[in-house]
């Protein structure tokens, strides 16, 4: 049995593979000095090929900005007052609607996955309103708040509830049963137990959880912004398209992949941290 | 017999409740934005069953598919190519994380500029967005395969394409099959939102009519419908899955009970 967790349901329940077997917490790569080194020239390739590209009009240079058109927009950009608002509108719809995911995710989780009737009264419902796409929810939402910011919270929400749940329901029951034994027979009251046993168990779970959530939460930030018009830098991209700055379209777009980026690599640090106990983040050990 | 009984009660206990109360409690509702439950129902057989489906939903789920398809050939491929080579693999990670990591509705606007507004954007919307968790998964499987496994495969002169077929592709399926589905979930998220911009047919922009001419009932009835295509299409992807993936999963119980 390798260090892995996360990998497939225990026996019980659904059989389902918990979302996402890349997430795995997984033992730092050992990236030797080369790997960085082609990674930066793959990133300068690409730049390169951007600027090129359109020059020869190999794609049409009226849709298809060049990298250096594309950086002196994102510098006019970055000098702007309201593209800052615009970032942290998003962040902080993200953030926001994150926490709440969070919090409701663990906690639900944890009391739904530690009872085994709970577990399979709530499983038929929750295999069914999981995969109901997020983006199903935006009538609705612009119909009770309008571009508030409500309406981009219930989509994040939504959307990044799932993620958390599933991995917590999957974390609890993966507590062992020799271990739960034993904290019963030492008279572990209730709290104790989910502080000392069922928490440490399903971390990484956690962990994994969050960090899938996180990429979601960002992701329906900003279509939300897109779409339904809340203020952030979904919004920004609207309007700039509509009105026909093609570079600064580009851009936002640019921008958001960044975010994303950041996002993904923050949450991998969080979990490195938060696991850094765990057998799969120790790595192999000489015996 | 009680066993199955019990099974029975607790699978469909909760859904049943759910669904009665929501039916009660809006019943006599009066509220302009939460109308009877019975009505939306009406409206979902009557539309959405009705000339809608053909009409509204199964453009949409055409344009899902094409999309998706052709995604998935040209992200298992390309992620099989990338995965085998240490150095394109070094080369093109940080470029195909980048593109993992934009958001894919931001995709529209920019697709919409040089593709116009027809079927041809969106299944390109939907392919180019969902493509990069299949792409990326398949690299990182088939960067997995067991060294000594392909080592072996090759001292016994095992030709290239029996190897892909026989060790792997099966070896990095399980990774395959997680990024297949989330490329799915954002394939159905692309479907709606690239119907929402510009569109004159779609689920996504039958909603959205809907719900700018105040059609409340056929508002929720279509946001149901949304949530029974979601549901449909997870249950299907489960069941080639499982199929595909029986001695994957096999294998786990068996190591896991050792």
């Amino acid at each position: 049995m390798s260090g892995s967790p996360a990998v497939v349901s225990p026996a019980g329940g659904s059989t389902a593979p918990v979302s996402d077997t890349a997430a795995l917490p997984r033992a730092p790569r050992r990236r030797s000095m080369p790997q960085a080194v082609l990674g930066l020239f793959g990133l300068v390739a690409l730049v390169a090929l951007v600027e090129i590209l359109p020059r020869i009009g190999v794609v049409p240079r009226e849709y298809f900005p060049t990298s250096s058109g594309i950086g002196s927009a994102l510098a006019d950009l970055v000098g702007q007052g309201e593209f800052w608002t615009a970032v942290l509108d998003t962040l902080q719809g993200w953030a926001l609607g994150l926490a709440i995911a969070a919090v409701a995710g663990v906690v639900l989780g944890i009391l739904i996955g530690s009872s085994r009737f709970t577990r399979e009264l709530t499983a038929s419902t929750i295999e069914f309103l999981r995969p109901i796409p997020s983006v199903a929810l935006i009538p609705i939402a612009i119909l009770l708040f309008g571009t508030d910011i409500e309406s981009k919270l219930l989509l994040v929400v939504y959307a990044s509830f799932w993620q958390v749940l599933i991995q917590v329901l999957y974390g609890v029951q993966d507590v062992d049963p020799v271990a739960q034994d034993t904290a019963r027979a030492y008279g572990l009251g209730r709290w104790a137990r989910v502080r000392y046993l069922i928490w440490p168990t399903a971390l990484p779970y956690v962990m994994t959880g969050l960090r899938l959530a996180a990429a979601v939460a960002l992701i329906l930030a900003v279509t939300s912004e897109l779409v339904i018009g809340n203020p952030g830098l979904g919004k920004l991209l609207a309007t700039a398209q509509s009105g026909g700055a093609i570079a600064t379209s580009y851009a936002i777009v640019v921008v958001t992949g960044i975010l994303g980026v950041l996002v993904n690599v923050v949450f991998r640090v969080i979990e490195r941290r938060a696991l850094s106990w765990h057998p799969s983040q120790r790595g192999e050990l000489p015996a | 017999m009680t066993g199955i009984l019990r099974r029975v009660g607790l699978m469909f206990g909760l859904p049943i409740v759910l669904l009665a109360a929501w039916w009660f409690a809006s019943a006599n509702s009066v509220d302009f934005f939460f109308p009877p439950l019975s009505k939306i129902l009406e409206s979902l057989v009557d539309e959405w069953f009705g000339p809608r489906l053909a009409a509204d939903v199964v453009p949409s789920v055409l344009r899902l598919l094409a999309g998706y398809l052709l995604a998935v050939v040209l992200a298992v491929s390309l992620g099989v190519l990338i995965g085998t080579s240490r150095t394109v693999r070094g080369v093109l990670e940080p470029v195909l994380e980048f593109f993992r990591a934009i958001p894919p509705p931001v995709l529209v606007p920019i697709f919409m500029l040089f593709l116009g507004i027809g079927d041809g954007m969106k299944i390109v919307v939907i392919a180019f967005g969902c493509m990069w968790p299949i792409l990326l998964n398949t690299v990182e499987g088939v960067r997995a395969v067991d060294s000594v496994l392909s080592d072996t495969a090759r001292t016994y002169g095992i030709t290239d394409s029996a190897r892909l077929r026989k060790l792997v592709l099966p070896a990095a399926s399980p990774q395959i099959f997680a990024g297949l589905r989330q490329g799915l979930s954002v394939a159905i998220i692309l479907m709606v939102i690239s119907e929402l911009f510009a569109a004159s047919n779609g689920l996504g922009f039958a909603v959205v009519q809907a719900q700018r001419s105040f059609a409340i009932a056929e508002t929720w009835a279509g946001m149901l419908m949304l949530g029974l295509l979601g549901f449909l299409l997870a249950v299907l992807f489960r069941i080639v899955e499982n199929r595909q993936l029986a001695w994957y999963h096999g294998l786990r119980r068996a190591q896991r009970s050792s």
